[in-house]
């Protein structure tokens, strides 16, 4: 039964990327030669303004130049032009380094927070105040204080992604159970004993969950980021293809944007399987 | 007087005989007007430094220029360079000043912005200007001004393509505290153009233009203050009339097709790529507002000049010696080609080539020509600076009084370039000053107060 329900539901997911295609196929037809220009003039033109062609790639463009960027995913041609993969490759180490600077931070601030109701009434307003502000208001503020770029794009990451992380982990610790809490103290277990053995464990599901929003926050970020600092990354790589007017390669990176993203949310949803705990 | 002049010549004058000033004899502006700005003389560097040093060395056994020229006349330079060299080792001297001061750091790192105003800055790496000159330059891409102007002001790179005005603004601390900029070399002369949607192809007076919306890149550029000019000449308030507003370049086109703006006055590739996707047509260039207007700058902190002289003068020789490459016509199409690709401009080869040749479609049909579509001279007229204050003291940018002298010449390094260009045997111009007409309108840069006072249409401050 489930087999089935799976099979059929992959025969629709098919029909359904089939018609999307051919949809976008049609809709971006060239409408053959437009108005008459001499054949001197029309050298000097591009395709949308000679042949009709439409402003917006159709899916065989799309395919044909994401081959030739799967072909060679790692070239360098020079600080500006590098493949896919290096670009990615940069994109994920800043995305890494700040959000592991960030559960650094987060986590034990959270542990605190949730463990102390006096921090958690005084560190609130700070963290209502800091908690909604677009990660992308940092970045002027950043550029200029930091004065350094690529740090910049990490400080960002980082403060955009322990937010959430900070208020589950504070949640899950405050909301465990208080039986537990109280058998350990019958056992009188000490401070540090309690945390790692009763608390760490009971709250590491809303953890999880906490480390697997800012993931997905952080790599959000990070497009933007890069986009308007420049340099490298994904986000780099939309902003020099926008630059060229190259909706192709515009479209090829969000796709692969949304590819990375999945895989990252993924790894940490198998993590936080791996610690859920029947209750 | 032509940038590069020959010391060995027993005709020239000391003073300059055509109406421009910059020629020896009429006939020869005649010949510059017809070809191109910058005429080289000597055929390589090499040869150049030896003419420098020969005609110092020969300076100074005949100190007065009359016996000198009697000299030359009667026995022939080559006699005369043969005798020098008889009692003064030149080649010797020719290595030893090619190299001049070892530059204090090697590697340096230069941002851009993709556009074709940067093409001496990005040409000089895949071309080896910058190894010529001793130097490992990497040139980097960048968002947009305002993060080229932060990672100037941060030192990640060490001199940057600027806006020509933006220098005097962040000098002036226009937006942000001051930070004393200099500017050794213009990058390009000429450039832009007004590109309007195709809808407005029968509305070419600007008198009909009330109520549109228009972009331009950056408040602190030429674009700015060309296009404000251009609208107030023909009686369109540019505050009140019409909308400016700032907007990225490749944002521009992508407008401009949506219908969200009515045209924009742009740097180039940006106008004929417009016209390349059939978007927009070209209304007219903005050398037809100001012939030689300056665009973009070379641009480098004063910190940097004092802590690394050397490079500082290297990295001017590297940029000189290619702004004098891409000034000459057959160089062209090599220079296209050079930085069209991804890691340097990424734009059609086509597009660049049509901004670089002057030989491009117009959007309207038909196919025009003119070689100074965009040139380059990189002689930093201090001249210009005077008319950005001016501009920008019109528009209320900066109010209050400006000491305008004092501004131009701490900002555009006129004597300094004067100097590099001198040691690399170019002859650049005497003066620091010269006085030009935009749109029929003489400047006299004099008398700047006078000039801001004179037009009808400004924001009063």
């Amino acid at each position: 039964m489930t087999a089935s329900l799976r099979l059929r539901a992959a025969v629709v997911s098919i029909v359904l990327v089939a018609v999307f295609l051919g949809a976008w196929h049609i809709a971006t037809r060239s409408t053959g030669a437009a108005a008459n220009m001499s054949p001197e003039y029309a050298k000097l033109m591009g395709m949308t303004a000679t042949q009709g062609k439409s402003a917006m790639p159709g899916p065989l463009d799309v395919g044909a130049k994401l081959w030739e960027h799967l072909r060679r995913p790692f070239y360098d041609n020079g600080p500006n032009d590098k493949g896919l993969g290096i670009q990615l490759a940069f994109s994920l180490g800043r995305v890494m380094l700040g959000y592991l600077i960030a559960v650094a931070v987060a986590i034990p601030l959270g542990f605190l927070i949730g463990m102390s109701p006096l921090m958690s009434k005084a560190l609130d307003p700070f963290i209502q105040i800091l908690k909604p502000i677009s990660p992308l208001a940092w970045m002027p503020l950043a550029l200029y204080t930091i004065k350094d770029s690529s740090l910049s794009a990490i400080f960002v990451i980082f403060i955009c992604s322990v937010w959430p992380m900070l208020i589950n982990t504070a949640f899950g610790v405050a909301s465990v159970r208080k039986e537990w809490i109280n058998v350990a103290r019958t056992l009188e277990v000490g401070n540090f004993r309690r945390a790692f053995t009763v608390i760490l464990p009971a709250a590491a599901p809303t953890i999880l969950t906490g480390m697997r929003i800012s993931i997905g926050i952080a790599w959000l970020v990070i497009v933007a980021a890069e986009m308007l600092v420049g340099g490298t990354g994904i986000g780099y790589f939309v902003w020099n293809e926008w630059n060229n007017l190259s909706i192709t390669n515009v479209i090829i990176a969000i796709l692969l944007i949304g590819l990375v993203g999945m895989v990252l949310d993924q790894i940490l949803a198998r993590v936080s399987r791996l610690v859920t705990f029947p209750e | 007087m032509s940038i590069f002049d020959d010391p060995f010549d027993a005709d020239s004058r000391v003073n300059a005989g055509c109406i421009c000033g910059q020629h020896r004899s009429p006939a020869e502006h005649e010949h510059a007007a017809l070809a191109l700005r910058c005429e080289p003389v000597a055929d390589s560097t090499e040869k150049r430094y030896e003419n420098v040093v020969a005609s110092a060395v020969l300076r100074a056994v005949f100190p007065q220029a009359a016996t000198r020229r009697a000299f030359l006349k009667s026995v022939g330079a080559a006699t005369a360079l043969a005798a020098v060299s008889q009692f003064f080792p030149l080649k010797t001297a020719t290595e030893a000043f090619a190299e001049a001061g070892a530059p204090e750091k090697k590697d340096l790192k230069v941002g851009f912005i993709p556009i074709t105003c940067a093409t001496p800055i990005i040409m000089a790496a895949p071309l080896g200007f910058y190894a010529k000159a001793g130097l490992n330059v990497e040139v980097v891409k960048t968002a947009g001004w305002a993060v080229i102007r932060d990672k100037t002001i941060n030192k990640e790179y060490d001199a940057s393509h600027m806006l020509a005005p933006m220098p005097i603004a962040i000098s002036l601390g226009l937006g942000a505290q001051p930070i004393p900029f200099t500017v050794p070399a213009i990058e390009n002369i000429n450039g832009q153009g007004i590109t309007l949607a195709m809808k407005h192809k029968d509305k070419r007076n600007p008198k009909d233009w009330k109520g549109m919306k228009l972009a331009i890149p950056f408040d602190y550029s030429m674009h700015n203050y060309l296009l404000r000019y251009y609208l107030a000449e023909h009686g369109i308030d540019p505050d009140t009339d019409v909308q400016l507003r700032s907007v990225p370049p490749p944002e521009m086109v992508a407008n401009l097709r949506a219908d969200n703006i009515d045209g924009f006055l742009a740097p180039d590739n940006i106008c004929q790529r417009a016209i390349f996707d059939g978007v927009g047509f070209l209304h007219i260039l903005s050398k037809e507002i100001w012939d030689g207007h300056p665009c973009c700058s070379f641009a480098a902190s004063r910190e940097f000049i004092t802590t690394a002289p050397n490079s500082f003068a290297a990295l001017t020789r590297a940029i000189v010696d290619a702004t004098a490459y891409a000034s000459k016509a057959e160089n062209r199409k090599q220079i296209a080609e050079a930085i069209a690709p991804a890691n340097y401009i990424n734009a059609p080869v086509t597009v660049m080539e049509q901004v670089l040749t002057g030989t491009y479609a117009d959007g309207l049909g038909s196919v025009k020509t003119d070689p100074k579509r965009v040139d380059f001279d990189p002689f930093p007229w201090q001249s210009f600076a005077v008319w950005m204050l001016t501009q920008m003291k019109r528009w209320g940018q900066i109010k209050g009084d400006v000491d305008y002298k004092a501004v131009a010449e701490q900002i555009y390094l006129a004597t300094d370039t004067r100097k590099v260009m001198t040691d690399m045997g170019l002859t650049p111009p005497k003066d620091s000053y010269k006085s030009f007409s935009v749109m029929g309108k003489p400047f006299d840069p004099t008398k700047p107060d006078d000039y801001v006072a004179s037009f009808k249409i400004k924001k009063a401050s």
